[in-house]
């Protein structure tokens, strides 16, 4: 494969079948998007954002990025921007991993951090504030931005479909709800029939800190509408999850990606699907950014899940 | 009927500062009237006044969401866990 740059070696990777995963009588397989070049998700919707706003005139050489994330898109975003000469600067909560932090730090990315107890949403906060009084910045914003969506729309779901025309159903990490949005419309127009699964990860207090219900960040560009059904997944599920995924299917991947294969395989009954069905998992990275959290060490389940559940680990 | 529910830190001020109550009801609706009975207030947090759930209230019956069942009239049975989180964001 052979492309001109970086952003042209975005997309087509792996769809690959977890047999000794699946429960009797389905089929899961995982999406690995960690196969993208900067290793996520992302690369295809920070592709999509630069792209948008260079078609809307909205940058020009020398223009300044600025958008709140909790590690990924940053650093899509910073290899994007890189070869084009724009400048990024990520607000990113505090409590984010480590390597999110070194890998921005390397691409050069000016970093503000937002506290730990308002989570993501501190950062959204933050960088509306900061892109306010600026208008010299141009902020893509992720979670309200249709090119977001579109991303998946165009690019992630035709390639499921051309691999697994007969998917039943899919399951995607609950983020900015823009991959289930894009996938979800898209696997929905070639088969109705088909079912959209969040699975959504669950911390620890301190990441819910004093944060009023009713104050809650919905973002823009999630269609619930999509959606049939939502499952909270805690930081010790998507540990044992993980975990499996190594062991038994030599998967290495990040956490969110045990979260979506929990949900699988809970999804996987025949109240909810028929027996011989096949389920596509979105595994949005993987597993190199969270080695510091200790997830991958041999250490007890629980004490490492206690560590985890307070570092945003989606 | 014993239900578990988990409350998160910012509802505690209505449950005596407790992580974890204990509530009847065979839907969700009737378990949240119940806590109502016992921690005032705690009831309005969670519901409108025509008795479904706030908007932007995530409430989940053994990890699911509550709105893909059956809203605030899901039915409940014995040792059904219910979970009420603030929306989290991520990316």
């Amino acid at each position: 494969m052979l492309a001109p740059d970086i952003s042209l070696a975005i997309g087509n990777t792996p769809l690959v079948g977890l047999p000794g995963v699946a429960p009797d009588g389905y089929e899961i397989y995982l999406k690995l998007e960690g196969q993208n070049p900067t290793g996520s998700v992302k690369d295809r919707v920070a592709q999509y954002l630069v792209d948008d706003a260079e078609r809307r005139g909205l940058l020009r050489a020398g223009s300044r990025i600025l958008e709140p994330t909790s590690g990924n898109t940053g650093i899509s975003l910073a290899a994007i921007c890189a070869p084009r000469g724009y400048k990024l600067t990520c607000v990113m909560p505090e409590n984010t991993s480590e390597e999110r932090r070194t890998l921005l730090s390397a691409y050069g990315v000016d970093i503000v951090y937002s506290p730990a107890t308002e989570g993501s949403n501190g950062a959204v906060r933050v960088a509306r504030e900061m892109a306010e009084g600026d208008p010299d910045v141009h902020m893509p914003f992720q979670y309200g931005n249709p090119a977001n969506p579109r991303a998946h729309y165009e690019t992630t779901g035709p390639e499921i479909i051309r691999d697994l025309p007969d998917v039943a159903a899919v399951v995607a990490g609950l983020g900015t709800g823009g991959t289930l949005t894009g996938l979800g419309r898209r696997l929905k127009e070639h088969d109705p029939s088909t079912r959209v699964f969040a699975a959504e990860p669950e911390y620890g207090d301190l990441v819910y800190g004093l944060r009023n219900l009713d104050e809650g960040f919905v973002p823009p560009v999630l269609d619930s509408s999509v959606l049939d059904g939502r499952v909270k997944v805690d930081s010790m599920k998507a540990l044992v999850a993980t975990r499996e995924l190594v062991s038994s299917a030599g998967v290495f991947a990040g956490l969110s990606t045990g979260a979506a294969v929990h949900v699988a395989r809970r999804v996987c009954t025949p109240r909810r699907l028929p027996r011989g069905s096949k389920v596509v998992v979105v595994s949005p990275d993987g597993g190199w950014k969270y080695l510091s959290t200790g997830a991958y060490d041999p250490g007890d389940p629980e004490t490492v899940a206690r560590h985890l559940e307070d570092t945003l680990w989606a | 009927m014993a239900i578990d529910v988990r409350v998160p830190t910012v509802l505690r001020t209505h449950t005596d500062g407790e992580k974890k109550v204990s509530a009847d009801g065979a839907t969700l609706h009737e378990a949240i009237r119940d806590l109502g009975r016992r921690y005032p207030g705690l009831a309005e947090r969670l519901l409108d006044a025509d008795g479904s759930l706030h908007r932007y209230v995530n409430v989940y019956v053994n990890d699911e969401d509550v709105r893909f069942l059956g809203g605030a009239q899901t039915p409940l049975e014995d040792g059904d866990e219910v979970s009420i989180l603030p929306a989290v964001a991520g990316g």
